[in-house]
């Protein structure tokens, strides 16, 4: 029994998701190996560090490089019959590749699954994560996407070899054209320790800014926001926090003027210690939140400021 | 060009959820039904493309109940010109639903199969993957924006820590993310003129797709909630419970 598990890097970096769908095939059982497709040596030999690992993998394209899905296809079906169960986060790129392998490999896919019960039967959110299915594959080989926020990455120390992967032949009908990634010197929504996060009672963009920015300087923390408020247009999309955004699970979440939609709620559940600020004290998010503080975020939120400069924040 | 949007029946996005008793499943007895809101994008979509003189035809798809019928008539009244319903009463699994996808591509053959990149019941975020793996075509999956031109759709696709811009040659599949567009609401005249627009009905059979289930669901259950905490008074109050008694700061 052997489990392939597909790195997340970008480029440069291996991303703590990997680890944590390790740890995923680490309770698969069997061989743990994994395959970082494009991304520098540096990745691999990271990846090679987790314990836990037999071998890396490490196939390497321009059309990898960018992440294109038919060609981390064409790296990835020659070794498939090596694995009896193929992995990866459940990130925009694993949840773009499995499906698409599981269906040439006529494979019945699951996605986004948050607990392996045994080899063949796992737990997986359904309408927004207010139901969770156990289901059991009959397929003799798994492919899941891992939800990663809810499995701790596995440890460091391990020697694994990397060994070379053909690229493969990509097909030429997909082309990669550019790509728009915003680097905002903050932690990465998915992976930071504190999210202050804002709702749409902060009414506009630039109030979010203002109100948001000093106070995730503050705290070394990653901004995140509800729909409501990128529909509005007062946050870039990449920072929805929610069953349809991001699932985060930061040791602190602060709600900063969110009520607590479901899908939100969902999409912060596994946060060990939720703050909640709003007016309405009936608001959902209060539901949830280990602290409430009812009131108005324009004086509030100076208060907390000041409060953490005395803490030494 | 012709393009083929399949649209699915789910409980509508507004009802709450209830897990059943017996937990064998979520309880959808004489719940509202609606459209998946994500396939309510790709037929906007798609209309748009006809709008633009891009797409010629439109044919919206949807394999389920003989109700999925007033699904395929929304499609209609938002500017689809004609409508399949593959009819079974089963649940199709997302492996299911791909292949008789792909067994309608195949008698069909549309230029481009815009569709929803999940459906709000399952959650699965799969079934345009697996149709484009399949039909051995190239999928762009999470679109935000969509441009098609000369055999090539070129797309704009939601991607971790921002977007990311690829070409596909044509036939493709594309799903549909939230911000693609915001789909318009029928008007009376048009869910009128959509009565008469055709719609087929055939039975799950006759596509000859092997649509067995290969996945077994042994129980649905309601998730484990989060307790409610306290109130705090102050700000200082806060930061001081989250130092000392959180230890999070």
């Amino acid at each position: 029994m052997a489990v392939l598990v597909i790195a997340d890097h970008d480029g440069a970096h291996l991303r703590e998701t990997t680890a944590k769908t390790v740890t995923a095939a680490l309770k698969i059982g069997g061989d743990v190996d994994v395959a970082v497709l494009g991304g520098s040596f540096a990745v691999a030999e990271a990846a090679a560090k987790i314990a836990g690992v037999r071998k890396v993998r490490h196939a390497q394209s321009d059309a990898l490089g960018h992440g294109l899905v038919e060609a981390e296809e064409a790296a990835l079906l020659p070794v498939a019959g090596d694995y009896e169960a193929i992995l990866a986060p459940a990130t925009s790129a694993g949840k773009n590749l499995i499906p698409r392998l599981a269906a040439r490999l006529d494979v019945a896919p699951l996605s986004d699954v948050t607990a392996v019960v045994d080899a063949k039967t796992f737990e997986r959110p359904i309408y927004a994560g207010n139901a969770v299915e156990t289901v059991k594959t009959q397929d003799a080989k798994v492919l899941a996407t891992i939800r990663p926020t809810v499995f701790e990455a596995a440890g460091q120390g391990g020697s694994a070899a990397v060994e070379a992967l053909a690229a493969g032949d990509a097909p030429a009908y997909s082309r990669f054209v550019s790509q728009d990634t915003v680097s905002s010197g903050r932690p990465e929504l998915g992976a930071a320790k504190i999210v202050v996060s804002g709702g749409r009672a902060l009414g506009s963009e630039e109030e979010f800014k203002a109100v948001l920015e000093p106070l995730a300087d503050k705290l070394g923390a990653a901004i995140g926001a509800s729909r409501a408020a990128v529909d509005a247009g007062y946050a870039p999309n990449d920072y929805q926090v929610g069953q349809t955004g991001k699932v985060v699970a930061p040791d602190l979440y602060i709600a900063i003027g969110i009520s607590g939609a479901i899908q939100h709620l969902a999409g912060i559940k596994d946060a060990r210690v939720i703050v909640a600020i709003n007016t309405d004290p009936d608001a959902p998010i209060f539901g949830v939140a280990d602290y409430g503080l009812v009131g108005d975020y324009k004086s509030l939120v100076p208060e907390l400021m000041a409060e953490l400069a005395k803490v030494g924040r | 060009m012709k393009l083929l949007v399949p649209v699915k029946r789910v409980l509508d996005f507004n009802v709450k959820v209830r897990v059943k008793a017996d937990r064998t499943g979520v309880d959808l007895a004489n719940l509202k039904m609606s459209m998946n809101p994500f396939d309510e994008i790709a037929v906007e979509e798609a209309v748009r493309l006809k709008e633009k003189g891009v797409a010629t035809e439109i044919l919206a798809v949807s394999i389920g109940p003989a109700q999925a019928q007033d699904t395929l008539r929304t499609a209609m009244a938002m500017g689809a010109d004609r409508a399949l319903l593959i009819q079974t009463d089963e649940d199709l699994q997302p492996l299911a639903v791909a292949k008789a996808l792909k067994a309608i591509v195949d008698q069909e053959k549309p230029d481009l199969v815009i569709m929803g990149k999940q459906a709000i019941d399952g959650d699965n975020n799969a079934v345009g993957q697996m149709l484009a793996a399949l039909w051995d075509r190239p999928q762009a999956t999470f679109a935000s924006k969509l441009d098609v031109a000369g055999g090539v759709a070129t797309v704009t696709r939601e991607i971790d820590g921002g977007l990311q811009t690829i070409a596909v040659d044509l036939p493709a599949v594309v799903t549909a993310d939230l911000r693609l567009n915001e789909p318009r609401f029928a008007s009376l005249p048009n869910i009128m003129k959509a009565r008469k627009k055709p719609l087929e009905i055939k039975p799950l059979a006759d596509l000859g797709a092997d649509t067995a289930p290969r996945l077994a669901v042994t129980q649905v259950a309601e998730p484990e909630g989060r307790k409610a905490g306290i109130k705090v008074a102050s700000a200082e109050d806060l930061v001081a419970r989250l130092k000392n008694e959180a230890g999070v700061l």
